[in-house]
Parts: C-alpha cells; structure tokens; sequence
C-alpha cells in the first residue's frame, strides 16, 4: 500500500523551495524579466542566510539561541544577499540593456560559486571532519511547529508539521497572486511585462517598475534557498546539496501558466515527482530508480508541449518577455 | 523622474560603431574586470596582483601537457559553441548543449561497450560517430519540432531534455558498471583500445583540435556563404520577412537543429572516443551553458568564438590554478569568472549606445 501520511508532507518540503522559486520567478517575469539567474539567487539567498546564522552561532557559544534573533538574522542576511543579486541582474539588464539570458546564466554561474565557495571556506573555518557545516541549533527555531501538531494524528502530519517557513511560502504565494491581478500596481506590472511602451505611454516609470519587480522576485526566490538549508536539510549545508532545483522552480513558472496560486498545489506535486523514486518499489535494481528521477521533468515537458497546443490567450508569457526597452526605439 | 529638469544626461542608440572602437572597449571592460578580479584575491588571500596573474598563467600554459589541456578544452567548448551558434542565429534558444553533447557521449560509450570486441576498429569508429551523431541531432530534433509546429518555449524544452539525458545516462552507467556497485564505469576497453581514436601528431588530444579547428571553418562558411546560412540570418531578422519571401520557417528550424544537434552529438564523440574514454553524467561539463556564453560574446561569429571560447577557457583554469596554488577552494574560478562575464556584458552598452551629457546636447 502506497504510505500517503508519509508521502505528503515529503513533498510538500520538497515543494516549499520550488513554490518560492517560482512565485519569485513570475513576479520577474511579468515585469518582462526572465531571470535564469534564479539557480543562482537561490544559491545566494541561501549561503547569505547560513553566513548570518553562522555568526550568530559564534556569538552564542553555548545554551540556546534567542529563537526570535536565529530566525531574523538568517532571514535578513538571506534577504539582503538575493536582493543585491536581483539589483545586479536588473542594472545589467534594465539600465545596461544587456542580453537577458546571457545575463541570466552568468548570474547562475556567479551565484552557484559565491555559494559553494562561500560555504566551502566557512566548512574549513568550523573545522569540521566531513564537508558540511551543522547549524542545527538554528535549524531548531526555523523548524519549530505548533505545539499540538504531534497529537493529531494524520492530520496534524499532513497540515500541521511544518516549520513557519513553510506557511510564509504559501502566503507569499497567495498575496503575490492577488498583487498580480486584483491591484492597480498588478495591472501596472502586468502592462511593462506585457508592452512596455504603452505603460510608459500611460506614464508608468517601466525601469522602476523592472528593478522592484526583479529585485522583490529576488528576495522571495532567495527564501526558498534558506528554507532549504535551514528546515529541509535541517541546517546543514554541503557544497551543490541544493541541486537543480533552480530550474525546476523556472520550469514550474511554466508549469504554472504564471499563476502563483496555482503554483501552489503544483509546487506539492512536484515535490511529490521529484522523490517519487524513493516510494517505487524496484527491490535491487538501483538504475531504474535513475529512470523514475525523470519523472518531474518528463512532466514539465509534457505540460510545456500541451499548454502551447491549446495556445489559450491567458496562458501565454508576457508579451515583452525576455526583451530589453529602450524608449527612442520603435 | 523630475520631468521640470533636464536630465543630467541620456542615452542615445549608436550608429554602428568601427570594429576597432568596439572591440577596443571589450579589452578595456577585460582589464578592468582583471583588474578587479586581482584586487578581490589579493584581499582574499594577501598575495601581491602580480604574482597571481603569473600563476594565472602558469596555470595555462605551465608545461607542455598543461597548454595541450588547455587547447583541448578550447577545441570542446568551441565545437559545443559551433554547435549552439547557427540556432542562436535563428533566436533559437538552444540552451540543450549539455544534453546534447551528453547523449552523444552516452551513444559512442554504448557502441564502445557493446560493439567493442565484435567489430574492426575502423568500423567501430565509424558506427560510433554515427551513433553519437544521430543520438544528438534527435536530442535537438524534438524541441525543434515542437517549435515549429506548436511555437513551444524551446528554452525550457532543451533544459529539460538536459535533465532526461542526464538521468539516462545515469541509468546506463549503472548498467554498466565496472565493478559492479562502484557506480562508475571506469575507462572502457582499457585493454584493447577498441574505439579509442588513435593518438595523431604530438598529443592524443591533437586529433580532436585539428577536427573543431576544420568544423569552425567550415561553419562559418555554412553561415556566411550558403544559402542555407541566409535563411537562418532571414528568420532569424524577422519570421514575417522570411514567411513573406517563400521560407518554410518551419523547415529551416528543424533543419537547423538537426545539425545544432549532430554537432554536440560529434563533440561527444570526440570526448568519449577521443579524449575520456569513459562515461560519467557530468562529461559535457557545463560546456553546454558555457558555449551560449562563448556564441554570445562573439556576436555568433565562428571565428571570433575561437578567441572568446580562448578567453573563458583560460580564465577558468587560471582561476582554478589561483584556487589551488593559493588554498581556495574550487568555486573561487566560478566567482572570478562571472565578475569577468558581468564586465563584458555590461561593456555591450557602451558599444550600442552612448551618454549625451546634458552641457554636451546644448552644443548640438
């Protein structure tokens, strides 16, 4: 019999990471950007959240944390770190013009390695015998869950088992896909993603609107890397443990038709395929297992190839994506 | 913005600008990027700048071996570069390199292992190529398909065809592997050398430079002086103008993917056959995302991308040699090599656009 109580909340912890990834990834992209940096900005967003933790450890050698200050110092450091990512990208792209995939890549490439290297130096400085470092005391206050949870059961699994963490990613969710599509600022938004010209026409200031939007996509993006490490991987950080989780969240913004509400139960659903493979039953046979691993991308190319057959209107990408403004060009 | 006041400056698009000016600004956004990237180890490890670019150096073209690894990896990233090139020409977004080159690799390591000891060596060779190419050009031939027929989002469509060819090369080495329970499969046919190219000239690498170095001519004729090569420069111009004048858009993207494809199909080959002999997930070695890199900076231009493909080689085992020599760890070349990047992407500005200063446009 297929374990659902202990299937769901696995995934959902898997999702959590791609559900930030990809609301902040569609918040990018309907302001025109397509940020392929986003691997990178988690990787960021991530390494700045451990650095912050880790100095916060070093200056409480002993006993336990302040649960308030473990949780806010690892989360403005990851903050601040994703956001001057998505500053870089938006200078290079919105104001510099630059090539927005070139730019993307390269941003995933610097990102990755100010992770690992970061991460890397700071394994040498704990003087650790194994290559991660253990934050598991931070960990702690990230992942605690309401007192009552453990009495209820199944339910109490299913819903109520989660670090905050969690609950904050849905939510973000749920107000970025109000913003989009029930608030002047949204349709605003959506107008620079969609022609920027005519916005600028109507007189919104479309770089203003790019770098916030890109910049705040960032920093969503960037949570997800922290909650990785800090609940998911239970505070320890190992070089490229993350994966490539980045372009799975990027692939679910597709996935998604850039709906974050919808990004949501889809997130779950990913997370379900991504370990999949741990809950078939192949006995011995370790390479099929290898085979099930490519089931979540199998899926997002059979998504892709239906979504651009029915060619609905409403589910198209912003009309401008992927292309840089410049005013006196017609 | 304070619409009362005029702005300090503007920005205005330029006319093209000379070769020599535009290049000249490129070198000038490398040295300050070197420039920068001294400063930042120097800070980091406290060594004078100097002598970092000295082991910069010395990681390249320390000894003879180093230079021949060296010009090996140049001749791999350009031949995935060639490969990605005439689809960017199209704005094709091939970012599926890796998985192209990736299942190239995996199709010679199977003709390799399977095959091995029941053909001639020159047919074995042979069947290899073919395989590997065959294998890549059907790896680009999907998303191409998809594409033309249903205009599906060929970006996502090559990344995740990357991931597919990942994990069935994974499922393939540990068929295969040798011993049993490693989960690698070592060097194949160690013993025979059955499906190994042979060793030409001074290196063993020699063989594959001479071939990327012929492919990067001939590609670049294809582009510049075939009929074919308009076509792609037509729809890649604009996919009404190329409708209007007879192309089947259609057509020439599949067309053009098949042979994107075989291309990195033909560089797994030669990293399986020619240079690793053997078969790991991550042999295509980011060189698929690299070689957008290397297509981009040289304006899609196959002789340029010898010397931008040059440039990113070098920086990243220098960068590596600054790690080791130094005692960072290994992603420092990754960060060195994206504060470059970002140097060189940010020059592009300068080059298509110029700064009128506000006391600058009352003159004019």
């Amino acid at each position: 019999m297929f374990d659902f109580v202990a299937f769901i909340p696995r995934a959902i912890v898997q999702g959590i990471p791609l559900l930030l990834g990809s609301t902040g990834e569609t918040l990018t992209e309907k302001s025109g950007n397509l940020n392929l940096g986003i691997p990178g900005v988690m990787y960021v967003g991530a390494i700045s959240g451990v650095v912050g933790a880790f100095l916060y450890e070093q200056a409480v050698p002993t006993g336990d944390l302040n649960n308030f200050l473990a949780v806010l110092i690892p989360l403005l450091c990851s903050l601040l770190g994703s956001a001057l990512m998505g500053l870089l990208y938006s200078f290079l792209t919105v104001t510099l013009r630059a090539n927005q995939n070139v730019t993307g890549l390269t941003i995933t490439t610097f990102g990755v390695g100010l992770g690992n290297f970061f991460g890397g130096s700071l394994i040498k400085l704990s003087g650790a015998s194994v290559p991660s470092l253990v934050l598991t005391r931070t960990s702690l206050a990230f992942t605690k869950t309401l007192p009552f949870s453990g009495s209820l059961g199944w339910f109490g699994k299913i819903f109520l088992s989660y670090g905050f963490m969690a609950y904050l990613a849905i939510a973000i969710a749920l107000a970025v896909s109000y913003v989009l599509n029930r608030t002047r600022v949204g349709l605003q938004l959506r107008a620079v993603g969609e022609n920027p010209n005519t916005a600028d026409a109507a007189g919104i200031d479309v770089n203003r609107y790019k770098y916030v939007a890109t910049c705040v996509g960032s920093m969503i993006a960037g949570l997800g890397g922290l909650y990785f490490i800090m609940d998911y991987a239970a505070g320890i950080w190992a070089n490229d443990t993350f994966g490539d989780r980045g372009w799975l969240a990027i692939a679910l913004v597709i996935f998604t038709v850039w709906r974050p509400n919808i990004g949501v139960l889809a997130s779950f659903l990913f997370g379900g395929l991504y370990i999949l493979y741990l809950f078939i039953p192949t006995g011995t046979n370790m390479a099929v297992k290898e085979l099930y691993k490519m089931i979540p991308y199998v899926v997002t190319l059979i998504v892709l190839v239906l979504s651009s057959m029915r060619n609905k209107r409403e589910n198209q990408p912003p009309a401008a994506l992927g292309l840089a403004y410049f005013r006196e060009e017609r | 913005m304070n619409k009362q006041r005029d702005p300090l400056f503007h920005i205005v698009k330029r006319a093209a600008l000379p070769w020599y000016k535009a290049w000249g600004i490129r070198a000038a956004a490398i040295v300050l990027a070197l420039i920068l990237c001294a400063l930042i180890t120097t800070l980091i490890t406290g060594e004078d700048p100097i002598q970092v670019y000295v082991t910069i150096f010395e990681g390249g073209f320390g000894t003879a071996r180093r230079a021949w690894i060296l010009f090996h990896n140049l001749a791999m990233l350009l031949i995935v570069a060639l490969a990605v090139t005439p689809a960017f020409r199209m704005r094709f977004w091939n970012i599926g390199g890796e998985g192209q080159v990736l299942i190239g690799c995996l199709a010679s390591a199977a003709c390799m292992i399977t095959l091995g000891d029941k053909l001639p060596n020159g047919v074995l060779l042979a069947v290899m190529a073919l395989a590997s190419i065959l294998a890549g050009a059907v790896w680009a031939g999907i998303p191409a398909i998809f594409k033309a027929r249903w205009n599906t989002n060929e970006t996502l469509f090559t990344l995740m065809m990357n991931y597919v060819a990942t994990q069935l090369a994974a499922f393939f080495i540990i068929i295969w592997e040798v011993p049993k329970g490693s989960g690698t499969i070592g060097i194949i046919n160690q013993s025979t050398m059955a499906g190994w190219l042979p060793q030409v000239g001074p290196s063993k690498y020699f063989l594959n430079i001479l071939i990327v170095a012929v492919l990067t001519v001939l590609m670049y004729l294809y582009l510049n002086y075939t009929k074919h090569g308009y076509e792609i420069a037509v729809v890649g111009e604009s996919e009404r103008t190329a409708r209007y004048v007879g192309i089947k858009v259609g057509r020439v993207i599949i067309r053009t993917l098949l042979l994107s494809g075989a291309i990195c199909g033909l560089a797994g080959f030669l990293l399986v056959s020619g240079s690793d002999h053997t078969l790991t997930t991550s042999l295509a070695g980011g060189r698929g995302f690299t070689a957008v890199m290397v297509s981009w900076l040289a304006k899609f231009n196959p002789l340029f991308m010898i010397f931008t493909s040059f440039l990113l080689v070098f920086l990243a085992r220098g960068a590596a040699e600054i790690s080791t020599s130094f005692g960072l760890n290994q992603s420092f070349s990754d960060i060195l090599t994206g504060v470059i990047l970002f140097f060189i992407i940010g020059c592009e500005f300068f080059i298509n656009y110029k700064l009128s200063f506000r006391s600058a446009k009352k003159e004019g």
